[in-house]
């Protein structure tokens, strides 16, 4: 008996899984499985973030519904996932975020949005919210530069401890011994398979998504989104070093650096979020966990409005609408910071996280 | 779609789709008629995982070489001669050129990751396993424009002279009941799915055979071929039966119901007696052999007994094993005579003789003085838990088929060749398979003749 019912659900699977065994070469989770006869509820929560949804164990499974065994390794892995993810939260008082974490997402996303209008407002003149500023350091007009990073400092700050204690509290309950500290040679592999985005693939041709014909595009749009995010992290943090280091202020011509990165990313950032979305639209039933549709659907939508509004500042930078894009860019961004540790985003720190487990796993058996 | 094909196979498994596949590449129009629903289609093939081929080398997937000549020894051993010599040699050296054929069909092998079975050598595995495979090979025959019809099980031939004219569908398709095809594969597998046809070779016993595979393999179009003349191979009450968990369910539980575990206990049926030398010969090679073993003891129920210092030697099962932390506990779970199983136990445990014990190779580990006597890896059953599983005939597949030649053209029981009528995979394996198994021939038989009977057919069809 575990925890919860998806647990024990997924107990069942590993169980029926390590007694047939067909689909231990389509990815990570098989022969994790394999090294294990018994599972324990970290065990099971490992396995779950392993798992990357590509649905090819699904649509290869000679068992799977409507057989009366009912396999469904995907779909039970993705809730075991979601609510690993509540489970590790830190603090745990708000991993109650995660129950509806569309609604959650959306309100944190509107009420900073509008703070940043409402606080533009107050602070600056009408004219000025809605004025023409060009050249450096025109978006200071509206909030000083200062201000701006001491927010989103303390925003970044926030979720990356609360993002810390929800990773360490996963690793704890995964690694052998309890709290065994994972080696360098084995974080590298994990970074690697995860830059790659080794196990979305079916087992080689593609992830499953509608039917049982493989394509191999939530791949693509993954590598966009998340690419995407890299690019425009990058770009900030080039933008910060050349205010403090060189003393150049924002905005930066269409040339420099900090745009070049930021243009990129933005693309990433508005093509490959609405590429997931769509193919979460025609997704089998079958392989989506449906409670966990606002979750997702919530992350896709700040990544996506996110990109979308820093391109419209991009382009609309010289115009009367700088002002109100800026505060709303400012939103969605301050947004995406603080909901980071209770939404979607955990997905990728747990999964390297399993990744590193794995490749050690894998380099003490061999 | 037209109302007239060049080729009509009925099936929709391994041979079924590489005969498609094999016609369509040779021209013809092609419709595949599969009596299953889409989820099911694939009867037994979906259930399957590796194939046996022989190799000159070694290859990315195979340690090697595996050649032609092993191969027919070891079809040889496994039949005991019971094997139509130039057939099986024609499929042993055409299995050669199947490992890549296969390939291009969209196939994936995976690299043998070792485990529980030591077949690296003589099978390739196929990625995801049979269901995988068969997608693969479902794909590759819609991009090329084979017809496929689902739900669409044939119940009538009409054949004159021994030469097929067209087939009757139970559910009409497309407003039509009736297809005329210009020639014929059948690859709709064996009979073992009909317990009724069982029970006439097996009697009431058949009542308590589990079927490891598809519940649509009923055999109806080997028995419409076979009263409409065609000759007929093999004994029917010969096929492949292992024990397999007698909880398992009826029909189509498939690879996980299966147990590996006798040769690290012992097994006796419902009076708690032996019956057989559960060490004489390394798993999987006597594998096959348990199924007919169970299928002659009362009740067609034996159980497997062993202790707890063996439970990490084999696969993890499905279903646990019954625990008793006595002998007579466990008896009493398992319906057992408590003194009869503890006897057995006790006269078991002294007739064992020390020894090196290696479940890996015919090891030093017998009994004495007991009969049956286990000649490998006896041990002591003697350290609580002890554990056992019931276990049950588990039916695989039958051999009793229709006689083809090397062309997969069916033979009419005055021994001529039938026009336009091929066969291919389980239908017809009885011809290589007198009796007997050894693992991944299944396979082998559906795509070897499966390959042919959709090339000849479709040669026949465009002439
Ligand atoms: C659990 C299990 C594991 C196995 N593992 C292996 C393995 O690893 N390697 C191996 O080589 N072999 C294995 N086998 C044996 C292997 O499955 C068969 O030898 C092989 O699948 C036979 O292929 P086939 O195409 O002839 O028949 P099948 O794949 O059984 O296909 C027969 C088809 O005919 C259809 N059909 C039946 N009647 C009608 C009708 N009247 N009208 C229309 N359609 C009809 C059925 O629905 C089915 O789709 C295994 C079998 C089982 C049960
Ligand atoms: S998902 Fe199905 S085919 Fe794959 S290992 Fe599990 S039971 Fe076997
Ligand atoms: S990654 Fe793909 S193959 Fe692996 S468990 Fe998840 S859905 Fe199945």
């Amino acid at each position: 008996m575990h925890g919860t019912r998806i647990l024990d659900e997924a107990d069942r699977l590993m169980t029926v899984c390590n007694s047939c065994r067909y689909c231990e070469g389509l990815c990570a989770v098989f022969p994790a499985m394999e090294m294990r006869r018994a599972f324990s509820d970290g065990d099971l929560n490992y396995l779950a973030n392993l798992c990357h949804s590509c649905g090819a164990c699904y649509v290869d499974c000679q068992f799977s519904p409507p057989h009366e065994f009912n396999v469904n390794v995907p779909k039970t892995l993705a809730i075991a996932r979601a609510e690993s993810y509540a489970a590790y939260a830190w603090p745990r008082a708000l991993s109650g975020a995660f129950a509806r974490n569309g609604l959650v997402i959306s309100i944190v996303a509107a009420l900073s949005m509008a703070a940043f209008i409402f606080g533009f407002a107050a602070v600056n003149d009408r004219n000025v919210l809605f004025g023409v500023h060009t050249g450096p350091g025109a978006f200071y007009k509206l909030m000083p530069h200062n201000a701006m990073a001491a927010l989103f400092s303390a925003a970044f700050l926030y979720a990356m401890l609360a993002l810390v204690m929800s990773v360490r509290a996963f690793w704890r309950d995964i690694s052998t011994p309890i709290g065994g500290r994972a080696d360098g040679g084995s974080i590298f592999q994990a970074i690697r398979d995860a830059g790659e985005l080794r196990y979305l693939h079916g087992g080689g041709v593609g992830c499953y998504n509608e039917d049982e014909k493989p394509t191999d595009r939530r791949k693509l749009y993954h590598h966009l989104t998340f690419y995407g995010f890299v690019l425009c992290f990058a770009a900030t943090s080039v933008a910060t070093l050349y205010h403090y280091l060189l003393a150049r202020e924002a905005p930066y011509p269409w040339w420099d650096l900090p745009v070049v990165l930021g243009t990129l990313g933005g693309i990433g950032l508005i093509i490959g979020p609405v590429g997931l979305f769509m193919a979460k639209l025609r997704r089998d039933p079958a392989l989506l966990d449906e409670n966990r549709y606002g979750m997702d659907v919530g992350f896709i939508a700040m990544l996506f409005l996110t990109g979308l509004t820093g391109m419209a500042l991009l382009v609309l930078r010289e115009t009367a609408a700088m002002g109100p894009l800026l505060a709303l860019h400012l939103g969605a961004v301050f947004a995406l910071f603080v909901t980071m540790p209770y939404g979607k985003f955990v997905h990728g720190i747990y999964r390297f996280a399993a990744l590193v487990r794995y490749a050690q796993e894998r380099r003490t058996a061999a | 779609m037209s109302s007239k094909y060049d080729v009509l196979v009925i099936g929709g498994g391994n041979a079924a789709l590489c005969a498609a596949i094999s016609a369509r590449r040779g021209g013809a129009s092609v419709l595949v008629l599969e009596g299953a629903p889409k989820f099911y289609r694939g009867g037994n093939t979906r259930h399957t995982r590796n194939m046996r081929c022989a190799h000159d080398a070694a290859t990315e997937i195979l340690t090697g070489p595996y050649t032609e000549e092993e191969f027919w020894e070891d079809l040889l051993r496994v039949t005991g001669g019971q094997t139509d010599e130039v057939l099986a040699r024609h499929m042993i050296s055409e299995s050669k050129d199947i490992l890549n054929w296969i390939v291009e069909q969209g196939v994936r092998w995976q690299p043998s990751l070792g485990g529980t079975l030591s077949l690296g050598r003589t099978n390739s595995f196929f990625l995801g396993g049979g269901r995988a495979m068969l997608n693969a090979l479902y794909l590759t025959a819609e991009r090329l424009g084979v017809d496929v019809e689902y739900d669409a099980e044939v119940t009538d031939l009409v054949i004159e002279d021994g030469m097929f004219l067209a087939a009757r569908l139970k559910r009409p398709i497309r407003g039509e009941t009736e297809i005329r095809a210009t020639a014929l594969v059948a690859a709709a597998g064996g009979f073992e799915a009909n317990i009724e046809w069982l029970k006439q070779y097996w009697g009431e016993a058949a009542d308590n055979f589990l079927i490891r595979g598809t519940p649509y393999n009923r055999g109806s179009i080997l028995k419409m071929l076979l009263d409409k003349g065609v000759q007929e191979v093999g004994d029917p009450t010969q096929c492949h039966a292992v024990a397999i968990d007698a909880r398992a369910p009826k029909f189509d539980g498939g690879i996980i119901t299966r147990h590996d575990s006798v040769v690290f206990g012992i097994v006796v049926n419902k009076h708690a007696q032996r019956f057989y030398d559960e060490g004489e010969d390394i798993w999987p090679k006597r594998y096959a052999i348990w199924g007919r073993l169970v299928a002659a003891q009362p009740d067609q129920i034996a159980y497997i007994i062993f202790d707890s210092t063996v439970v990490t030697s084999f696969m993890p099962t499905l279903f646990p094993p019954i625990a008793g932390q006595t002998v007579a506990e466990l008896a009493g779970k398992l319906e057992l005579d408590p003194i009869a199983l503890e006897k057995t136990i006790t006269e078991f445990n002294a007739a064992v003789r020390p020894g090196t014990f290696d479940h890996t190779i015919l090891d030093d580990c017998v009994t004495e003085g007991i009969s049956p006597p286990k000649t490998h890896w006896a041990r002591k059953i003697e350290t609580p838990p002890y554990l056992a599983y019931p276990v049950r005939p588990g039916i695989t597949f039958t051999y009793l088929g229709t006689r083809v030649n090397k062309e997969a053209r069916m033979l009419m029981a005055d021994g001529k060749p039938t026009g336009n009528m091929f066969a291919a995979g389980e239908i017809m394996a009885g011809n290589v398979l007198g009796k007997g198994y050894a693992a991944g021939m299944g396979m082998t038989i559906g795509s070897v003749f499966g390959r042919i009977a959709g090339r000849e057919a479709a040669k026949h069809a465009r002439n």
